[in-house]
């Protein structure tokens, strides 16, 4: 397919992503750093004929593209974390109707207001529930702002082949950094997903309900379990992760987004001084995969987990490998950034 | 010969709300004008969050729930996607004058071509009778023992259609009740009007319904139906304010 260079930020490039990608409705609320998105889709929703809406609140947005999506449409909104805060009962309303839809989250530093640097500190949020009740979000992380692209195609079929919310997960940092990224000229194919259970009016069918109460006994278990063994198909069929130098290599370094390409930056330092270390990148952080970590990492010596947070990813890291090796854990937050220095140093002491 | 049937537009199934209760008489009054206007095939309602979320098991048409007061929040999702469809939502006081206030007001300020029905029984049913924003003053709950009281700062009953009323994208707001039935006639014909509003594309409509809640105000259904007559409504005057 013949493309096009262009060169935008993140925020822009998740915009004409999700447009490309079939987005029909999009309701967002003004908070930094996403508002380039907002602005975005302002201006691209009315020129494709399609809906944009400035909510009055996060949570009038989650609950606006809850209706748009269980009216048969693709249905996304965007926000920063304290934002994203907010939605999340809208999110897990979502998931118990097992409605599609994709929400961005580009993260600032928190607790509280926080402040609109870049952050890494939502991933327990995202990918351990976030709202009530047992559910899970699928959780892309895009690396690049071609992927920021890239991933709204993956975000939207993901959501509609399986009824599941997706939620893409960015951060300050990528959502405003501009780089040249590749679009394809031509209208891409978008697959299209038989949505019978929307809400079109009852014409030459039984009435559709979306719901996710479930009263009398044994009821809602039932439902719950149906959740489970989606997750479970999920957890089987989508991990997607990005390995490099896997072999000849004594250590091991694993980060995701912003935080990979500063590792990857430090574990080139590393190599002119004769240290060689495999790069592992999680894509989806739901369903985190632990199994390729594992077989990566069998023969190393150490793993060093990178974020924008005081260890949050690290504990999935953990899990994957158990007691097998030392890993050690670097982090930043509160909208600081570590330099490929700091963590060359960093390894260079741990790994004396 | 006047022949007295269910509407098609209704499940042949008995209502579960408690003796008394208004919500059955809306829930029919509902069903009959979206059989009247001919729209079932293209009705959506949003449910609240409240005793009246399971009123798919009554309504035979498409129908969704939405989490407590952000009916009017998914109702412009569905509308502005689907603008041939009628979309209506059907929320109590707790629902949309309480937790989902912003959305209301909001909602209704932006002019969405909806239809709103708004059950008023002064309390929260579902929970067990707490102070609803439309609780009278000195009205017992369970979280007012003592009698709703506004110089303890449990505020003032919330007068909806009045408040929304002096927003230019509200075309019709009007209250009526279901304590008779002439009263019934009078609601079945605003339910209708702010049907007709959205066909018509006119913009948002809101119909309150005075509704006896006797389970949580404890009096039998005769007395509830008296109280909504001779106490509720010098509160809450019955007709168009829009």
């Amino acid at each position: 397919m013949r493309s096009k260079k262009v060169f935008i930020t993140g925020n822009e490039a998740i915009g004409e992503g999700a447009v490309r990608a079939g987005c029909f409705f999009y309701a967002g609320y003004p908070i930094t750093p996403q508002n380039e998105l907002t602005a975005f889709m302002a201006k691209r929703m009315a020129e494709e004929k399609r809906i944009f809406i400035q909510a009055e609140s996060e949570i009038s947005a989650i609950n606006m593209v809850f209706g748009a999506s269980a009216s048969g449409v693709r249905a996304m909104t965007s926000s920063s974390s304290p934002g994203i805060s907010l939605k999340q009962e809208g999110i897990s309303y979502l998931a118990g109707c097992e409605l599609p839809a994709v929400i961005v989250n580009v993260q600032r530093g928190g607790p509280g207001l926080g402040n609109i640097g870049p952050s890494q500190s939502d991933y327990f949020q995202a990918t351990k529930g976030g709202g009530h009740g047992d559910y899970h979000l699928i959780v892309l992380a895009p690396g690049s702002v071609q992927e920021c692209f890239d991933f709204m195609f993956l975000a939207f079929n993901l959501a509609d082949k399986y009824r599941n919310p997706v939620m893409v997960l960015l951060d300050a940092f990528l959502g405003q950094m501009a780089e040249a990224i590749e679009i394809p000229k031509s209208k891409i194919q978008i697959s299209n997903y038989k949505k019978d259970w929307a809400l079109t009016g009852a014409k030459g069918r039984a009435p559709n309900v979306i719901r996710s109460l479930f009263l009398g006994e044994g009821v809602l278990e039932k439902h719950n379990l149906k959740l489970q063994k989606k997750y479970k198909k999920i957890r089987d069929n989508e991990q997607l992760f990005e390995i490099e130098n896997r072999n000849n290599s004594e250590i091991v370094f694993v980060a995701y987004g912003i935080s990979y390409r500063i590792a990857k930056e430090a574990s080139l330092l590393l190599q002119e001084k004769g240290l060689k270390v495999a790069l592992f990148r999680p894509i989806t952080l739901w369903p985190f995969p632990y199994q390729a970590l594992k077989s990566l990492a069998k023969d190393k010596r150490a793993v060093f987990v990178f974020e924008l947070s005081y260890g949050q990813m690290v504990e999935d890291v953990r899990l994957a490998l158990g007691e097998s090796l030392p890993v050690y854990f670097y982090g930043r937050a509160g909208g600081e950034v570590f330099t490929e220095k700091e963590l060359l140093n960093f390894v260079e002491k741990e790994n004396a | 010969m006047l022949e007295f049937k269910k509407p098609q537009t209704l499940k042949d199934k008995p209502f579960h709300y408690c003796p008394g209760c208004g919500h059955g008489i809306v829930h029919r009054i509902i069903a009959e004008v979206v059989e009247e206007l001919g729209i079932r095939e293209r009705t959506v309602a949003v449910a609240p969050v409240g005793c009246a979320v399971v009123a798919y098991d009554y309504w035979d048409f498409d129908v969704t729930e939405s989490a407590h007061g952000r009916a009017l929040a998914v109702a412009t999702g569905i509308k502005r996607c689907r603008p041939q469809l009628a979309v209506f939502t059907y929320q109590g006081d707790g629902d949309l004058a309480s937790i989902g206030m912003a959305e209301t007001l909001h909602c209704a300020n932006r002019g969405e071509n909806l239809t709103c029905i708004f059950i008023n029984n002064a309390c929260y049913g579902m929970t067990g009778g707490q102070m609803a924003p439309t609780t009278l003053i000195g009205q017992k709950t369970a979280t007012t023992p003592q009698g709703r009281a506004p110089q303890k700062g449990e505020g003032y009953p919330l007068k909806v259609p009045e408040l929304l009323a002096n927003l230019k994208g509200v075309v019709y707001a009007e209250r009526t009740s279901v304590d008779s039935p002439a009263n019934i006639i009078k609601t079945k014909q605003a339910i209708k009007k702010a049907f007709l509003n959205q066909i018509e594309e006119k913009g948002f409509s809101l119909v309150e319904v005075l509704s006896q809640c006797p389970t949580v105000w404890g009096l039998s259904p005769v007395q509830a139906v008296r109280w909504v007559r001779e106490v509720m409504v010098k509160e809450f005057p019955l007709g168009k304010i829009k």
